[in-house]
């Protein structure tokens, strides 16, 4: 692909005329005539009037908002991060953060491209540039999940070799090698053409909805654990607020939390995740569990048959 | 006129109805006069409900008493690229109890998008005596175990149609549960179902039903057993293979060539996975039959595609991977004169790089050379705006038009402008145009075309385009027959959303994700307008703990007679009237 145009919103939208010009805005007669007239094809919305159509302001109703509980009931509370401060037109939490542990595929004209996305005023830059090439974007391009999983599945063999090999490259080439879910953070990219989507089902023991989770867009267990956090925290209720606080990645992982995470394999076996490598997990795994610890005791001894003495995580 | 509908008794009336199948033709007919109105209401026996939360089971019953096929879409359409989070919604469950007591003649039941259980399922099997078709399109939520209650207890079952559905796959036994005397079977589409199905109950079945014409296998068929299958059936018109690989061996070729010979009413193919290339001619004799074709999951290569497609000079729709090439394009424009629909999917969506060339270049030969061509689908990597043009000259009698470039905000690349002029022409040129998807950079210039032209756009979806709010109010305001809006990471705000906010009661569905829209914005919407649901899906936790300038994640909204639904889940909020008033 050629024409790569770097550079903000400027440079690009310089078609644009109609949009770039200050002609006043068209003010809106009320109840019938909700329209704004469309016949003055350079009229602009001006920044500075609200006057909108059936008379809807933004100023009504914001301050008596304020004090709402949420028509959730029970309060939610949450330290904020970097995520909630105002950004505009970003896509999903999941992609931003799995995309900062990983640079995009290794061409560097991608990234240019992508800035071409700021052909919009928005800071999409800021996202562009964390995103990377479109495979970092959620739901695009937009193919659906069954397509992608038949091609996936297709392509199959060659992608397991490739992600096995690179396994064993940077366990090989990393000797401070610490805990054992740390080194699995494979930049698994390099190929450029590895995994679409993973969607595979998570259920909380306790919360009746289960949620769907997207491997791929996860490079490591930390950030997977992380998501489910997330996930399955805002949508239980208030009588789960316990469960709230009791999950944090940490906590999932070592199963210090009373939860553990366990994974069903592709022989239907569940096994605890964070044991082997990212790239075994993600070519075995078919769903996973959040279950209580106390449910999880039976599955220490199968794992350490099947692991032939590897470490074995406390429960 | 009263006079006049009184002279026709009910009966003759409504054998005069019994003709008018179209449901906006119905509906007219229902507005004449109040003796119209009932006769028609008893005599609806087809009911298509486009948001299954737009008006409640019960709303649907009282009005017609006495229907026989429903049809129910859930999900909006976006939820296919996994935007919409698990758990939003869809359940069919409160339909099929209602129906289960009220319609104990329901023959047909289809569903979009939607969420059925294994108990759904089974409450339909023993309620519906007369139950023929199911149609479970891009559902999920079931699994083999309801397709089993199905199988055993609807004797008069006539099509089985699971298309692209999520089904847990338990067993395979379920298509034993069909009785031995079991014959109606005319469509069976059980492609998506990933277990082997057992193998020698799907041949009994197959050879027991003299009126089977559609049978759509699962992947885990082999070759080497459809030749049998279809020996059995030589009256199929439609047919999906299983796997399409085989060790090379003669006699299973020669056996499969003459199993194809043998169905002459063979039109439809499908299936094809994992292609042998050596296994292809043996469809050979069929393809000048075929008017559709699917091989968008058939990993070969350009020249065998060509010497497939070369051969189906009647084709009408063809599905295929970009492996096609340009090269191969040009042979389907030269061959297949009476292409309606094409669809171009991407071989490897998520590399950096082309890996096949496949470019404007291909669509460009189709338009010209297939005349009859409506309907688009296609990905590709890089366009401009001349073949746009050229495009639209060539095809004004487009109507689905949905170009997929790969990199989003891409230019043109021949000139580095915006596509808002190609576009622009295909809106302008293609006056029938109902179902439009943009891609590549764009500003608001191409909204304005699209609000001054596209004045029979239906459908329209957008991605990581446009610069301002004025982009979404030209579509809101000139797009007069606009049902279905679907947005993603553009930058359109509150402004042109409130400015046009009786816009949305006169269409389906609006879904805006990565947008600007604040949550203020969504609340004074969802006060202000009792018959717009509006959702505000956000899985950060509620919007309130966020400050009012910040964009919300997702909004749907849709337009509903039912009010507010009961089974949101907690990442979906809404503010209706009652709610506000408790504010304050």
């Amino acid at each position: 692909m050629q024409g790569v145009v770097g550079g903000g919103a400027g440079a690009v939208s310089g078609g644009g005329g109609s949009s770039t010009s200050d002609a006043s805005m068209s003010t809106v007669s009320k109840e019938d005539n909700p329209v704004l007239s469309s016949e003055d094809s350079s009229s602009c919305l001006d920044e500075s009037e609200l006057e909108l159509g059936l008379g809807l302001s933004l100023g009504v109703g914001v301050g008596a908002c304020k004090a709402q509980q949420g028509p959730r009931g029970g309060q939610y509370a949450r330290i904020l991060t970097a995520k909630d401060f105002p950004y505009v037109g970003s896509s999903t939490s999941a992609s931003v953060s799995s995309s900062s542990s990983s640079s995009s595929s290794s061409s560097s004209s991608s990234l240019s491209r992508a800035n071409v996305t700021a052909g919009t005023k928005r800071s999409a830059d800021s996202v562009a540039a964390a995103n990377g090439a479109s495979s970092q974007v959620v739901g695009w391009p937009p193919i659906r999940a069954y397509r992608m999983n038949s091609l996936v599945n297709q392509a199959k063999l060659p992608a397991t070799e490739v992600f096995n090999s690179l396994i064993v490259k940077s366990r090989n080439s990393n000797p401070a090698v610490g805990k054992g879910t740390s080194n699995a953070c494979v930049n698994a990219n390099e190929k450029g053409q590895l995994r679409s989507s993973l969607f595979v089902k998570v259920n909380m023991d306790g919360i009746p909805i289960g949620r769907k989770v997207d491997l791929s867009s996860h490079r490591c267990y930390e950030t997977l654990a992380q998501k489910l956090e997330d996930m399955f925290a805002t949508s239980s209720g208030e009588e789960h607020d316990m469960m709230v606080d009791a999950i944090t990645p940490s906590k999932l992982l070592d199963g210090s939390s009373g939860f553990v995470l366990t994974y069903e394999d592709k022989e239907g076996d569940w096994m605890l995740v964070g044991d082997v490598p990212w790239g075994m997990f993600i070519n075995s795994v078919r769903r996973l569990r959040i279950m209580r610890a106390s449910e999880a005791n039976g599955l220490a001894p199968r794992l350490e048959e099947s692991n032939g003495g590897q470490r074995n995580k406390p429960i | 006129m009263q006079r006049m509908a009184c002279s026709f008794p009910d009966e003759v009336l409504e054998h005069v109805f019994s003709f008018v199948q179209c449901d906006n033709d119905r509906n007219a007919i229902s507005t004449v006069c109040k003796s119209w109105y009932k006769i028609e209401r008893w005599s609806r026996r087809r009911v298509f409900v486009g948001n299954c939360y737009a008006i409640s089971p019960d709303m649907v019953i009282r009005r017609f008493p006495d229907v026989r096929s429903i049809e129910l879409k859930g999900k909006p359409h976006f939820a296919d690229f996994n935007l919409v989070p698990d758990g939003w919604g869809g359940y069919v469950a409160p339909w099929i109890s209602a129906m289960a007591a009220a319609y104990p003649w329901l023959e047909e039941i289809r569903l979009k998008r939607m969420v059925i259980t294994d108990e759904n399922l089974e409450l339909i099997s023993k309620s519906f005596k007369n139950f023929k078709v199911l149609v479970l399109s891009s559902c999920e939520g079931f699994s083999t175990d309801g397709l089993a209650a199905i199988a055993a207890n609807c004797r008069n079952l006539r099509e089985l149609d699971l298309r692209e559905s999520e089904v847990e796959d338990l067993s395979g036994h379920w298509l034993k549960h069909f009785p031995d005397d079991y014959t109606s079977l005319v469509s069976l589409n059980i492609a998506c179902l990933g277990c082997e199905v057992s193998f020698s109950a799907l041949e009994r079945l197959v050879g027991r039903c003299p009126n089977l014409r559609t049978l759509r296998l699962n992947r885990a068929v082999p070759l080497d057993k459809l030749a049998n299958l279809l020996r059995r059936a030589p009256q199929l018109v439609e047919l999906g293979t299983g796997a399409y690989s085989s060790e090379l061996r003669p006699d299973v070729f020669s056996n499969l060539s003459g199993a194809f010979s043998g169905c002459k009413e063979l039109k439809s193919l499908s299936g094809f996975w994992d292609v042998v290339p050596g296994y292809l001619p043996a469809v050979y004799p069929i393809c000048c039959r075929l008017t559709t074709l699917n091989l968008s999951y058939a990993t070969i290569q350009s020249p065998d595609l060509i010497k497939l497609v070369g051969q189906c000079q009647n084709l009408q729709r063809l599905w295929v991977l970009d492996y096609i090439e340009d090269a191969g394009l040009d042979a389907v424009a030269a061959s297949c004169k009476d292409l309606r629909e094409l669809r171009v999917f991407p071989s490897d969506p998520y590399g950096p790089e082309p890996n096949v060339p496949l470019t404007e270049q291909g669509l460009v030969s189709i338009s010209e050379g297939c005349s009859k061509l409506q309907s688009v689908l296609y990905f590709c990597r890089q366009m401009s705006n001349a073949a746009l043009m050229t495009i639209a000259r060539n095809r004004p009698n487009m109507t689905r038009f949905r170009l997929c470039i790969i990199e989003p905000g891409t230019p043109d690349y021949l000139t580095l402008q915006p596509l808002d002029v190609g576009f622009g022409a295909i809106v302008e040129h293609c006056k029938d145009l109902q179902r439009l998807s943009l891609s590549g950079l764009l500003t608001d210039l191409v909204f304005e075309y699209i609000g001054t032209y596209a004045k029979k756009l239906e459908m329209l979806s957008v991605a990581f385009a446009g610069e301002s709010d004025l982009g979404l109010h030209h579509v809101l305001s000139g797009c007069e027959k606009l049902r279905k809006l679907e947005i993603r990471d553009c930058p359109f705000g509150d402004k042109a959303l409130l400015a046009n906010a009786a816009k949305l009661e006169t269409m389906r569905s609006l879904w805006m994700s990565s947008c600007s829209v604040t949550f203020g914005a969504c609340k004074l919407l969802g006060q202000k307008m009792p018959r717009l649901n509006v959702e505000v899906i956000d899985e950060r936790g509620t919007p309130d703990s966020r400050p009012e300038s910040c964009p919300i994640d997702k909004l749907y909204i849709y337009r509903t007679v039912a009010g507010s639904r009961f089974d949101m889940p907690g990442f979906v909020w809404t503010i209706d009237e009652d709610s506000a008033m408790r504010l304050s």
